[in-house]
């Protein structure tokens, strides 16, 4: 059987609620008021689409060794990287192997269920065993846009595979058209739209049912048959006019999650795929929509295997965790929107040095360290010479990834003077869960929430940009987890 | 068997300028200044400097690579000049090369010279570089000096369980003592006093440390010259002598920072060089046998463990004795007489050997009533360069004979 085997999502820490950019500039745009409920996640200023979907691949791993993928797979139409593939920073940042096929999917925000069906397609045709696709987006609207309203930041991820699956995949009808709705040219940054009377009466509420209608010619189903029908759509009035055109029941209908995280674009099928799967039963019927420039329409059914799967609610948890950001400009400066200050101390050119960067890949992507097997010494960055000044091995070094085992805080600060366009930047020196030691940035988080001894967790995020040479850097950072037991 | 240095080197002159924003001086006027009056105080002439050492850190913004720039500043007759790098030891390596080549017997008379030009960086605080290495820029926090040394505070009330409140009167003591020293001092880049409540209250750079636990940045040069304690007692009959008894330096091993024994509340290569000094120079109780010390107080926070890992106050007892007035000018072992770094400032290379001319000319008597040593008889110098997590730590032990 081949299917879905773990799922999860992922909502950034910071949310801003929709009157506060309302108040901000309404004036511009008073009609914004009318998608002013609700709030959207907003994507600290070290996070982008890959760091997002390495935090939802990370969750939807739990439990499964990277080791035994075979693909990975990555959605976005905010690909950090036109050239450079996004999809192997995330299988780098997940401790993939590196024998493995990856993929960016782009171009859409369809994108992300088009990433999941070349997955199921992958195993269904036995080229693989396990396949990870994550999809994540931070798509932005210009200042009062409807958009910027609209779009919310987030990331989800979907393990499939042929063994242990609670969903099994049945089947799948695509349409792909160039209906223009929505656009952005190669150099653009901000979304543009056509009219909305014809995004929703020509696009929503003609190619979904069009779509969900076809598969169910294609199977021999009607649209009864589905205790769950997903698919994204923020227009409200839209969705009325969907579901009744379908003939869809209340309960057949997946919330769109757009009070809590708005259009996650390429990501949002999966996030709302990742909610259903949290409460569906064995037996349930799920039809998920992909929804740009045409649809993807993919069928499962869930199993008996969702019963014994583990810790569930991996879209709830995600949005529970959450900070209001009450802060509209604090926004326009993590996205780049305005110009600000950060001194001449954030002028200081680094270039990145890739031939470096290639050498130590694993430490950097995965946070692989080194585990000495004289006295059992975990060691970071990785050393030839063990740290541990009893022992002082030489080569005597296994791999050991670090990324999952979380730690402990030895010392901290929060820092002033350092540049950043979120200060204080904090910091501190935190020991691995299972021995060793290295300093880190600290996020997600303010001084009050830090203390010596506390548990922390590791997430990898943008560790600085390089506006001269277009270039992220990505790194580790550590989290406080309270409520992670060390 | 080798016996250290002990003895074996006299300071012969010392020179150094007045620290802070020199912004009409180039690194080649401060290093001119100060070695007039080097020159002076040793009454020999450039001709008999037989070699030369240089110390600076940052090379973006001060005198670039090798020993061309003091040579050429100075015009000396194309002997050998060497210029050494080692954090904010630089100064204290500077001496210590010269030290060691009189003491070899290679030369008879040497200069030691330390200079930062600080001030053209643009921005305040230490320049932004990548002092680790490449690998290390990227996979370290986006930090700078008073976030790396704060650390100190935050793991020091966690190991003793001291609430922050009482290390934050302590720091303040300490940077309100150097403060009213500095002020006494002509050459202090820093000579305001400050309340206790300015201190305490100023905006917060790195938690917990304000704006006054953190020292000056400045400009400055300072040298010295070295010769046998034969060679000097014959240039200067029935004077006074300060002779070297002790030059330790401690580099931290990367333990600090990747294994997971150290508790982040001391600086080890201190604990270990600060021993190390003692026995090369034969003292058994530094609490009772210094006269006055010279240490790295970068941030009020490192002044404050340096008594313990100097082995002066017992763990945990540091706040006590800077609360109880153990190192203010009036008390058992008076520390930063000249303002220190908080107050004298930090021109990196020079620091180390601004330390010496002070211990120097505490120890000939030198200084006015006000801020005057008496019948000092010992004093300690200490360098702290890098972070806690890793650094160099240098020791000079000087002594009068």
């Amino acid at each position: 059987m081949i299917g879905i085997r773990s799922y999860a999502g992922y909502v950034p820490h910071y949310r801003i609620n929709r009157m506060t950019i309302y108040s901000a500039m309404g004036w511009l745009n008073p009609a914004i008021i009318m998608n002013a409920a609700g709030e959207k996640p907003v994507a600290n200023y070290d996070e982008d689409s890959i760091t997002m979907a390495v935090a939802a691949g990370i969750r939807c791993l739990q439990g499964f060794n990277p080791d035994t993928l075979d693909a990975v797979y990555f959605a976005t139409t905010t690909a950090p990287y036109k050239e450079r593939q996004n999809a192997n920073i995330v299988a780098g940042a997940l401790c993939a192997p590196e024998e493995i096929r990856s993929a960016d999917f782009g171009g859409s925000v369809k994108a992300g269920t088009t990433a999941l069906l070349a997955a199921l397609e992958l195993v269904a045709a036995g080229a693989g065993k396990n396949v990870l696709a994550g999809a994540a987006d931070c798509r932005l609207g210009k200042a009062a846009s409807v958009q910027e309203m609209v779009f919310g930041d987030g990331a989800a991820a979907v393990l499939v595979g042929d063994e242990d699956v609670i969903a099994a995949y049945k089947g799948s009808y695509s349409i792909s058209v160039d209906f223009v709705d929505h656009l952005r040219g190669a150099g653009s940054r901000y979304d543009r739209q056509w009219e909305e009377r014809w995004i929703r009466d020509l696009g929503y509420e003609r190619l979904i049912p069009q779509a969900v209608e076809g598969l169910c010619r294609k199977y021999g189903l009607q649209v009864s048959d589905f205790t769950r029908v997903i698919y994204p759509c923020y227009y409200g009035a839209a969705r009325k006019n969907i579901n009744r055109k379908l003939g869809l029941d209340h309960s057949q209908v997946q919330d769109d999650l757009l009070q809590e995280t708005g259009d996650t674009g390429a990501a949002h099928p999966l996030l709302m795929l990742a909610r259903a799967l949290e409460e569906a039963s064995p037996g349930d019927r799920l039809l998920l929509i992909g929804y740009g420039n045409g649809c993807d329409a993919l069928y499962f059914e869930v199993t008996e295997q969702i019963a014994r799967f583990p810790d569930r609610k991996r879209m709830s948890d995600a949005l529970a965790r959450r900070v209001e950001l009450d802060n509209y400009n604090k926004y326009l400066v993590w996205r780049s929107m305005v110009p600000a200050e950060t001194g001449l101390r954030a002028e200081e050119d680094y270039i990145t040095r890739w031939s470096l960067i290639w050498r130590n890949r694993k430490a950097i992507l995965g946070l692989q360290g080194t585990l000495c097997r004289h006295c059992s010494t975990q060691q970071f960055p990785p050393q030839r010479v063990c740290v541990n000044p009893d022992c002082g091995a030489v080569d005597q070094m296994d791999p050991v990834y670090l990324a999952g085992k979380g730690g402990k805080i030895v010392s901290y600060t929060a820092d002033m003077l350092a540049a950043s366009t979120n200060p204080p930047v904090i910091y501190g020196n935190v020991d691995f869960n299972g021995g060793g030691r290295s300093m880190f940035d600290f996020t997600d988080c303010t001084l009050e929430d830090l203390k010596v001894g506390l548990p922390v967790r590791f997430s990898f995020r943008i560790k600085f940009y390089d506006p001269k040479r277009d270039t992220v850097f990505y790194f580790w950072k550590a989290v406080p987890a309270p409520e992670e037991v060390s | 068997m080798a016996g250290g240095i002990r003895d074996k080197v006299a300071i012969l002159g010392m020179g150094c300028t007045v620290f802070g924003e020199r912004w009409e001086d180039d690194a080649s006027d401060l290093l001119l200044e100060a070695f007039q009056e080097c020159l002076e105080d040793a009454r020999i002439e450039k001709k008999d400097i037989q070699a030369a050492w240089i110390g600076s850190h940052i090379d973006e913004v001060n005198i670039g690579k090798g020993g061309l720039y003091l040579s050429n500043a100075l015009h000396l007759p194309m002997i050998p000049v060497t210029r050494v790098e080692n954090f904010c030891a630089s100064g204290t390596e500077s001496f210590r090369g010269a030290c060691y080549a009189v003491a070899s017997g290679a030369y008879d008379i040497v200069l030691a010279a330390g200079v930062e030009k600080l001030k053209d960086v643009g921005y305040g605080g230490l320049p932004d570089s990548p002092a680790f290495g490449q690998l290390a820029r990227l996979i370290t926090p986006n930090c700078t000096a008073p976030g790396l040394f704060a650390q100190l505070a935050t793991a020091y009330s966690a190991k003793y369980g001291i609430p922050m409140a009482e290390i934050k009167k302590a720091i303040t003591h300490i940077s309100w003592k150097s403060h009213q020293n500095g002020a006494k001092n002509p050459r202090a880049h820093l000579r305001r006093e400050v309340s206790e409540y300015q201190i305490s209250e100023s905006p917060f750079v790195a938690y917990p440390l304000g704006l006054f636990d953190c020292c000056g940045v400045s400009d400055g040069a300072a040298m010295a010259i070295v010769t046998t304690p034969e060679i000097a007692r014959k240039l200067k009959p029935n004077q006074d002598l300060v002779k070297v008894k002790s030059l330790q330096i401690a580099v931290s091993s990367g333990e600090e920072l990747a294994y997971h024994k150290w508790d982040g509340a001391t600086v080890e290569t201190t604990r270990i060089a600060s021993k190390k000094a003692y026995a090369e120079a034969g003292i058994n109780d530094p609490r009772k046998e210094l006269s006055l010390i010279e240490v790295h107080d970068c941030f009020s926070i490192t002044e404050l463990v340096t008594m313990e890992d100097l082995h002066i106050s017992p763990p945990g007892q540091a706040p006590r004795d800077v609360l109880e007035g153990f190192f203010d000018l009036d008390g058992q072992i008076p520390c930063q007489t000249d303002g220190g770094l908080k107050c004298f400032g930090h021109p990196i290379g020079a620091s180390g050997l601004r330390m010496i001319y002070e211990v120097y000319n505490q120890l000939l008597q030198r200084w006015p009533e006000e801020r005057l040593v008496k019948n000092a008889r010992l004093g300690l110098t200490h360098n702290l360069g890098g972070i806690p997590a890793q650094n160099v730590c240098s020791i000079c032990i000087l002594g009068l004979d």
